[in-house]
């Protein structure tokens, strides 16, 4: 009860009755949710419940059939993505935005260093000084627990979770509001997985980062998410806090998901 | 060696459209020449013909020099600065031909120079046009391989990709290493590829009294930098653009100041550097230049500038 008399702050990002059709084909349906800044949404679903498809309209690399998408622009406040002209949009994305990638290979530029790809953000918001970048560049390292001496060497050269780790850099270097995460752990071992999740918890919590993150896996939604979206056919079926979607499902499909998961 | 032909008289029965292609194509290029001047640095595309020579020999550059060419022009065509290299003797008898021109070696007195990877020596004047013969238009393309994406690069003035070589280079060499093709802004708007010409040539090209056109024939882009136009190569503030140097000078000519080659010259390692602008060269001699291996038998059979 407490929490309901503090104010709220500013929704950061309100979605609004998000539709996207392949031709006849729904890829999502009649999506509605708000976030707040700091707030990690686990987006979670079977192969093919639309959970990508949501996430690349939400990401603005997607158009929408119908609905609206509004965010918490740094330069234009709270505007509905699709409505900025394109150079704004791009812009926008490049600046309050990171998106991770499930294969390191779609996130990362494979022909050039890991440093390089670390750095490419700063260029990109108009950073021309290189010592400052490659200073920037060994913190951010560092912090993603990779040996800084390895910071010229070229991403196939490190193993999937050190790519990862690059990515995760890639994408926070230059403080966006807002990370996308496709399966940030997908292709990794479990105990790899572990170690990454847990380096991505801490993150979060510090820089006080909201998230997106999409994932089919029960226990990457346990630990990441504070709230859950279930998807299934391109409708979201369930949404509450983690704890409570988890232990408490109410939709018969969210039992099925809950207790598909594999005990040991 | 073709010094100055005469022009040959238009009587005689011809077998080719005058400049070889025909007047509509000419046209075409022509508007995307004027287009590519209007937007400098900005790649036009164009209907980029089959030609008589190979991509890669200088369709690009080739098109272009025919679309601007007329009886009264003198040409010259230079390959990595030398007169006398066998594409540019093949392009400049070709012009010859096709266009009843005068040529000349004398980068003075010609009034279109067609170039591969130089810029002459000599300081070019208004009413002189450099052709550059481009293999890869798109200075991007190393690191995104989209042509929608670059596009909407240059639209929206996204450059900081160009930046992610440049660094490469500090971190693998700890300078910029790049020597040819060398990245440009042109007027604070538009990124350009010089092609491949050395860095030592990027600053010739800022606020130079000529017109420069660049054609690429297999990627079919014309771009221009009209005269007196603001040429900035890349760099980073803590890493300044700089060109190359050399300790030595001319063997042949003494010159301390012009792009020199390097030739080896036995197996033993012996080698000697030479200007790589052989007419620069050839004139500075005929002044009375002399370098450390003057009467070299390089020097020989190369026509001295003064005859």
């Amino acid at each position: 009860m407490n929490a309901m008399s503090r104010v709220e702050p500013a929704p950061l990002l309100k979605v609004d009755g998000l539709s996207k059709w392949y031709g006849h084909i729904p890829g999502c349906m009649d999506v509605s949710f708000e976030m707040r800044p700091g707030e990690v949404l686990g987006i979670v679903g079977e192969s093919g419940s639309g959970k990508t498809t949501l996430l690349n309209c939400l990401s603005g690399r997607l158009p929408p059939s119908s609905g609206r998408i509004e965010f918490d622009t740094r330069r234009f406040g709270l505007r509905d993505i699709y409505t900025l002209s394109e150079p704004d949009r791009r812009r926008m994305q490049r600046e309050d935005w990171g998106f991770v990638h499930q294969n390191p290979r779609d996130g990362l530029r494979m022909r050039v260093s890991g440093g390089a790809n670390v750095a490419e953000p700063l260029m990109n918001m108009g950073q021309r000084h290189y010592g400052a970048m490659r200073q920037a560049t060994l913190d951010w390292l560092s912090r993603v627990e990779l040996d800084t001496a390895r910071i010229d060497d070229k991403p196939r050269n490190f193993s999937g979770g050190m790519q990862q780790r690059i990515q995760v850099a890639r994408n926070l270097i230059h403080g966006p509001k807002l990370v996308f995460m496709d399966e940030p752990t997908g292709g990794l071992d479990v105990s790899v997985q572990a170690r990454l999740l847990d380096l991505l918890r801490e993150l979060v919590r510090d820089l006080d980062l909201a998230v997106i993150i999409v994932t089919h896996d029960m226990a990457v939604a346990r630990l990441m998410a504070d709230r859950l979206l279930v998807m299934r056919r391109g409708q979201v079926v369930e949404t509450g806090l983690t704890d409570q979607v988890l232990d408490d499902p109410q939709h018969a499909y969210t039992q099925l998901l809950v207790s598909s998961v594999l005990q040991i | 060696m073709i010094a100055t032909s005469t022009p040959r008289s238009n009587e005689t029965e011809r077998y080719y459209n005058y400049a070889y292609l025909d007047e509509q194509t000419k046209r075409m290029i022509r508007r995307a020449i004027l287009k590519a001047l209007a937007i400098p640095g900005y790649q036009v595309p164009f209907g980029s013909r089959e030609m008589p020579v190979p991509y890669g020999w200088g369709t690009g550059g080739i098109q272009l020099t025919a679309a601007i060419i007329g009886p009264d022009d003198v040409y010259k065509c230079i390959d990595q600065g030398a007169d006398d290299t066998t594409n540019a003797v093949s392009i400049r008898q070709f012009f010859a031909k096709v266009a009843d021109v005068a040529t000349t070696e004398d980068t003075a007195e010609a009034t279109i120079i067609q170039t591969r990877h130089r810029i002459p020596e000599q300081t070019l004047k208004a009413g002189q046009v450099l052709v550059f013969q481009v293999p890869q238009p798109e200075p991007l393309r190393g690191l995104e391989a989209r042509e929608t994406e670059t596009r909407a690069m240059h639209a929206y003035e996204e450059y900081g990709l160009q930046y992610v070589s440049l660094y490469e280079n500090v971190s693998a060499y700890g300078r910029i290493a790049a020597t040819a093709g060398y990245p440009v802004m042109i007027e604070e708007r538009y990124l350009m590829s010089p092609s491949p010409i050395p860095k030592f040539d990027n600053p010739k090209m800022d606020d130079n009294e000529a017109i420069l056109l660049f054609g690429a024939g297999r990627e079919k882009r014309i771009y221009a930098v009209p005269p007196h136009t603001q040429v900035r190569s890349l760099d980073f503030e803590d890493y300044p653009f700089e060109v190359q140097t050399w300790e030595e000078s001319c063997a042949l000519c003494g010159a301390d100041d012009a792009y020199l080659d390097e030739v080896v010259l036995d197996d033993a390692g012996a080698k000697m550097f030479v200007c790589s602008d052989s007419h620069h060269c050839g004139q500075r001699r005929a002044e009375g230049h002399v370098g450390p291996m003057a009467g070299h038998q390089l020097a020989q059979g190369e026509p001295e500038a003064a005859q």
